[in-house]
């Protein structure tokens, strides 16, 4: 058989997983409504059902909203509770929309959308420009440290489509999320009710040249060069057939967190520092020479050695330290406080361990960047410096350098409840200055607290 | 100073994933998340393709070992034959155990009773939740996708159950990043769902890239049906036709696989993968819009259920 089937073709565009963030008036459920009505995702049953309801509240027109407010309490309630995750697909790309509720009190919500995100979308108002809740959106994408953020400046049919407001706007918001640290902005003027720049180009802002909302997503890169990151493979669990079969394998399974590993390199065994070489990668039961970040695969090593789950293969010669004494910040997701002094469990990567709470140094208000020393302890929501340590060492990234061997949970061990969710060493990124070398995260780093 | 630079627009990508290869590697991970943490983790498997599919990206996962999970099926007794046949020359091929909890059992012992529309997809819960306390079973796999209806939309992949395996969407965990939190109490245990952000589209690509056989009755065959509410159902010993509904052949597929008295078939020409998916990709109906009763029940009916212990 020669060619490619469409099916072959579809199979192999490549996933954008997104966040939107946006108060909320700002028109986000709208946006989200008419990115997934104009890409066509929504379907008719959908749509009718979506209508029924609309029609039974006594609304003349569907409410898009409807669409995406999956539970009881929410649809009496009007408001969106808890991030829902959307999928839609064009012919370039598949997406996987984490749609966060834009409320203050659920910064945590935006955290969680943002965590898994590649590029979060953060809505203003026209007429309003940047507001405290703007600078707050700004401020998690930067601190979860999310490669690209979209301002969508929506409501431009209501400033009578006029540039300079948009420039403004997007002059603004961009000077302050570079001052954070975030790679890369991209300032879109919209009308989300109008459907303005969101699927289809405006007819209305010819003085526009840039990409719609959906092109932008179609044609982001999504994946990054890896070859320049520190490689990383936590390993999940240890396949020992014992068959007739296979009466000797002994392979580790993981997701390759981090990075590129080849057969036949050096690398070592954290937390326990033992050295050894990779005998064989299998990529899910076909046997390759490299594999790569996120993909899932079983690592065969040359040496007899103790590894088991919680333990981290790293190149020898660009392993992490290991360390019992963590400086993060948290967000803190749980209803129950964090204090000073709390024993809890730490989850990082495959690893858990006990841990207390040594200190909480700062908390920090997002609005303003502000800090308040010595809180005590940190409540819903609240964002925080803590001192971590931890009963056995780990082998724990800067999230500047690996967003996935940065960061950990707090957890209870009481109940279990996810109290934390911690990023390792500084908050925000230093903006990169002309000439100026990477190098390890610094906890000194201006905008740190 | 982050290392992480990206690639140029417009070059190509050596290290791009698929998406499909995003999906299955992040799959895989969950299951292997399952096996590291858990004592006793359970798949149920229904014969229909999610929870082949399940089945197939747990064998990719710890190959070349076995699968270190057992299989439940609850069956509502309301079965299609062809997949009862798949179900056990599948458990047969893999070497897999299978465990069967039987809602005909418990309408026999007088312990649930026949709803009078005769949908028995509700019925499973109890069964479901019995076994699940009976065996023990800490983590349980269920092939729910979050495209599939808009309460499992908000569920997240690792999903806490308690002592009656009740699901309370306010008091879920949040989900950061790939750390899984499958901390529980003894009694309680937690729904697993490895293809939550698999898309229908995704399940069928992934089918046919793979090569995975399905039942029969995912492709056009012809079936004698009769027409209930608006949805094509197969006549049978379960309870249908009525008196005042007639029989007809026509040429069908089914889209998804539960029970008959509540699964509709779609009229479709299409008999092989490609042209399955290429039906699916035009359709404007979604795949429980268009052939699952039991959602049609009220607004919220997935999430009451889902309350109630349902996956």
């Amino acid at each position: 058989m020669t060619g490619i089937s469409t099916t072959e073709q579809l199979s192999a565009t490549t996933l954008l997983r997104f966040a939107t963030a946006g108060s909320v008036d700002d028109g986000k459920s709208t946006l989200v409504g008419r990115l997934l009505h104009d890409s066509k995702s929504v379907l008719t049953d959908q749509l009718e059902a979506v209508t029924q309801a609309s029609l039974g509240r006594g609304q003349e027109a569907p409410d898009l909203a409807l669409l995406t407010d999956g539970l009881r309490a929410e649809r009496e309630q009007g408001i969106t509770i808890d991030v829902a995750y959307r999928y839609f697909a064009t012919a370039r790309r598949r997406f996987i929309l984490a749609d966060t509720p834009g409320h203050v009190q659920y910064t945590r919500n935006m955290v969680t959308g943002a965590s898994t995100a590649e590029l979060a979308v953060v809505l203003v108002d026209a007429r309003n420009g940047v507001v405290e809740q703007t600078r707050r959106h700004a401020a998690v994408a930067a601190l979860l440290r999310v490669p690209h953020v979209v301002l969508a400046v929506n409501k431009m049919d209501l400033v009578e489509y006029a540039e300079p407001v948009f420039a403004a706007i997007a002059e603004e918001f961009t000077a302050y999320a570079a001052s954070l640290g975030v790679p890369e902005i991209t300032a879109i003027p919209i009308s989300a009710l109008a459907g303005d720049n969101v699927v289809e180009p405006s007819a209305d802002m010819d003085w526009y040249g840039g990409p719609t909302v959906l092109e932008h997503l179609e044609t982001v890169p999504v994946s990054h060069d890896l070859t320049g990151c520190h490689a990383r493979f936590p390993v999940q669990y240890v396949i020992r057939p014992q068959t007739a079969e296979h009466p000797d394998y002994r392979g580790y399974a993981g997701q390759i967190a981090a990075g590129v590993f080849r057969v036949g390199e050096s690398v070592t065994v954290l937390p326990s520092g033992r050295t050894t070489t990779i005998a064989g990668i299998d990529a899910l039961g076909e046997s390759v020479d490299i594999a790569w970040a996120p993909q899932s695969v079983t690592v065969r090593l040359a040496d007899d050695i103790d590894v088991s789950r919680g333990d981290l293969l790293a190149p020898t010669d660009d392993a992490p330290a290991v360390t019992r004494d963590v400086g993060a910040t948290v967000c803190h997701v749980a209803d129950q406080p964090l204090s000073v002094g709390q024993r809890v469990l730490l989850k990082h990567t495959t690893r858990t361990v006990k841990a207390i709470v040594k200190d909480i140094p700062s908390r920090l208000t997002l609005d303003d960047l502000s800090q308040h020393p010595a809180p005590g302890r940190l409540v819903a929501n609240d964002i925080g410096r803590v001192v971590v340590r931890t009963a056995e060492p780990l082998a724990l990234d800067a999230y500047a350098d690996s967003r996935r061997t940065g960061s950990f949970l707090l957890i209870d061990p009481a109940d279990g409840t996810t109290l934390s969710a911690g990023m390792a060493g500084a908050s925000f990124a230093e903006v990169a200055l002309p000439g100026a070398g990477g190098g390890p995260a610094n906890d000194d780093a201006e905008w740190d607290f | 100073m982050s290392t992480v630079t990206t690639v140029p627009e417009g070059t190509v990508n050596p290290y791009a994933l698929s998406h499909l290869d995003s999906l299955e590697s992040e799959a895989v991970h969950i299951f292997r998340e399952v096996a590291g943490e858990f004592e006793r983790p359970v798949i149920l498997f229904s014969g229909g393709k999610d929870s082949i599919l399940m089945l197939h990206l747990a064998l990719k996962a710890f190959a070349p070992a076995p699968v270190p999970f057992a299989l439940l099926h609850v069956d509502t007794g309301h079965n299609f034959p062809e997949v009862l046949e798949y179900r056990d020359r599948t458990v047969e091929k893999y070497g897999l155990r299978l465990l069967v909890a039987s809602v005909q059992e418990y309408i026999d012992a007088g312990k649930l009773r026949e709803r009078p529309d005769g949908t028995r997809n509700p019925l499973q819960t109890v069964p479901l939740t019995e076994a699940i306390q009976r065996h023990r079973f800490d983590a349980v796999f269920g092939g729910g996708r979050r495209d599939e209806e808009k309460a499992r939309a908000k569920e997240r992949v690792f999903s806490l159950r308690d002592e009656f395996s009740q699901w309370d969407p306010r008091r879920q965990r949040p989900e950061l990043w790939q750390l899984y939190n499958g901390r529980h109490a003894a009694g309680e245990h937690v729904r697993v769902f490895p293809i939550s952000n698999w898309t229908e589209l995704d399940v069928w690509q992934y089918i046919e890239r793979e090569s995975i056989e399905l039942p029969e009755i995912y492709f056009a065959h012809e079936r004698e049906v009769f027409n209930r509410n608006g949805m094509w159902l197969t006549a049978g010993e379960w309870g249908g036709p009525k008196e005042h509904e007639r029989t007809e052949t026509r040429q069908v597929r089914y889209r998804t696989v539960g029970d008959m008295s509540c699964t509709g078939a779609v009229d479709s020409d299409a008999t092989t993968l490609d042209s399955v998916i290429t039906e699916i990709a035009a359709s404007r109906l979604t795949e429980r819009g268009a052939t699952r009763a039991d959602d049609k029940m009220s607004e919220a009916a997935m999430e009451d259920r889902k309350r109630e212990g349902y996956f």
